[in-house]
């Protein structure tokens, strides 16, 4: 088998293993859904013009945060846990190229991403009328794909600094949790004043929710790149990269 | 010895900060050879193995293995040992069987995971999962990956450490089977009868040094060499005349160490004949690779 069929077997079997347990998976799927409704349910949900109501709002940015959630969280915490358990160790002493391991489990991340994305954008059509913005397809899956990529890559980084299993779901909310509210993601934050969303500008997530927010918006004229959150998007990506091919770390910690 | 030894180590060093892990280690295995690296807890076995697996980088010396330089060896390298590390896991929602699938697949030649699953023991545990299975079996998953693609030479790190008797006889008989298909095998272990149960040869290690190396029956006879020979008199005999005699330290007795038993206890045993003396107790103890062990590492004996 070649490497790339070796990388795509790693998908497999790692899927097999998500699978396998369902509370595990059953929550990955319900947590967004359940997210959505609720904050529709106190913002004010379907009432109001399209492109104006807070289903249009909620839907894209739930987009954004079911995509971080399945990479960025997922991979911190899952590749944490191998290592500390010694499973990247046992790959490191196989002849299984390291990359492809890594392949294996950062493709399983984006294939879940990329279903949540599809039932996410699924419940706000059915559910609150929001249009899929078919039209505007490859700004979509651009977007998605710099994102995914840039987010699995300091998912990656992350698990570099933290110290052990039991220390992984602190860590990664400390980080990922107060950029999702001070990032139109949770709250819609822009047009505030003051210094929040000066801070919130210098980090990927709000870049990648205002992207998001354009593609969705029926009031967006054209085909709905950004560029200049795309950029900021994969610069924190490249960031990621480097981190992790410095630092990440295939032993136990203890 | 084979010209070509699997294992070939010269002036192996490693330090970790202060602590000399490992210090100027010599070793040279056979390929076709069972080795055991003996030694405590600390000893810097586990430094000296991982040195030749590849984990670890050394600070100083020369080390070969199946020809390749570890650090350097990289793919080609890794496809033909096996490694069993002292704790490692596999992903629990696999099966055994789907665990094992999976890590020959990484192989050019892997073993038949049916005869991975025949050697382990785990043929009647092949469909569950690796997390509804005992603690020793989840060790015997460790070993299986390990033969999984079917390596010229395995590293086995304290394979039964935690181990009831039962599962550590089985464990032996799965080496054993490895050997006997001419698997290359270097364990570490802090148990004597392991050692001495499964190795051709071995080495024992303490403070990161090898304080003597042969095989279980050579190193037991080395230490000071010598054979003791106890008995009591009955009271009020006087004591034959020779040489290294001495009151045995319970007072009752006496001991008698000699590098020559046949000849003294000739000597012993004709001296009491020619009295009529009943020599009670008499007995020939050699030493054991038990006693060479503690003499050796100064005691600080395996847990």
């Amino acid at each position: 088998m070649n490497d790339i069929g070796l990388a795509l077997r790693q998908v497999a079997y790692e899927h097999r293993a998500f699978w396998r347990n369902p509370a595990a998976a059953f929550f990955t799927f319900a947590f967004p859904l359940l997210f959505m409704v609720i904050f529709n349910v106190i913002f004010g949900g379907s009432g109001g013009n399209p492109g104006q109501r807070a289903a249009d709002f909620f839907t894209p940015s739930i987009i954004v945060f079911a995509v971080i959630t399945a990479t960025f969280t997922n991979i911190a915490m899952t590749v944490t846990a191998a290592r500390e358990r010694g499973i990247l160790k046992r790959v490191r002493g196989s002849p299984l190229p390291p990359w492809a391991y890594l392949a294996g489990r950062i493709g399983q991340a984006v294939s879940i991403a990329l279903l949540l994305v599809v039932i996410v954008a699924a419940f706000g059509a059915i559910f609150y009328g929001v249009e899929v913005p078919w039209g505007r397809m490859p700004a979509l899956l651009l977007t998605l794909a710099v994102a995914a990529a840039s987010f699995c890559a300091l998912g990656l980084a992350l698990t570099a600094f933290i110290p052990n299993e039991d220390a992984a779901p602190a860590v990664v909310n400390a980080v990922i949790l107060p950029l999702l509210f001070i990032s139109d993601v949770f709250i819609r934050i822009d047009g505030m004043e003051g210094w929040l969303p000066t801070v919130s500008n210098l980090f990927p997530v709000r870049h990648f929710a205002d992207a998001m927010m354009t593609i969705y918006d029926p009031r967006t004229a054209g085909a709905a790149f950004s560029p200049d959150h795309l950029v900021v998007i994969a610069a924190w990506g490249l960031l990621g990269l480097a981190l992790a091919v410095w630092r990440f770390r295939w032993e136990p910690r203890r | 010895m084979s010209p070509d030894p699997a294992i070939e180590i010269r002036g192996l060093r490693k330090s970790y900060g202060s602590l000399e892990a490992v210090r100027d280690v010599d070793l040279s295995i056979a390929a076709g050879e069972v080795f055991a690296l003996l030694g405590p807890n600390g000893a810097g076995k586990t430094t000296a193995v991982e040195i030749c697996e590849g984990h670890r980088r050394r600070d100083g010396g020369e080390v070969r293995v199946l020809g390749f330089d570890p650090e350097a060896g990289g793919r080609a390298f890794r496809e033909r040992i096996g490694i069993v590390l002292q704790s490692t896991g596999v992903d629990p929602y696999l099966t055994v069987r789907e665990t094992i699938d999976l890590y020959a697949g990484y192989y050019p030649h892997p073993r038949a995971t049916d005869e991975v699953l025949e050697l382990t023991g785990l043929t009647d545990v092949a469909r569950r999962r690796v997390h509804q299975l005992s603690g020793g079996q989840k060790r015997r998953v460790d070993l299986a990956v390990g033969l999984a693609g079917n390596p010229e030479l395995l590293f086995l790190d304290e394979p039964t450490t935690g181990f009831d008797p039962a599962a550590r006889r089985q464990a032996w008989e799965t080496v054993r089977g490895l050997r006997g298909l001419g698997t290359t095998i270097l364990l570490t272990t802090h148990y004597l009868e392991e050692a001495q149960a499964l190795a051709d040869r071995l080495a024992i290690i303490a403070g990161g040094r090898i304080v003597a190396t042969g095989t279980p029956d050579t190193l037991g006879a080395r230490g000071d060499g010598a054979s003791v020979i106890r008995f009591a008199l009955p009271a009020g005999t006087e004591a034959p005349s020779l040489p290294g005699l001495a009151r045995a330290a319970d007072g009752s007795a006496f001991e008698l160490a000699t590098a020559d038993p046949t000849r003294t206890l000739h000597a012993l045993t004709g001296w009491a004949v020619e009295r009529g003396i009943a020599l009670d107790r008499l007995e020939v103890s050699r030493p054991s690779l038990e006693d060479a062990y503690l003499a050796l590492t100064n005691g600080e004996g395996g847990s």
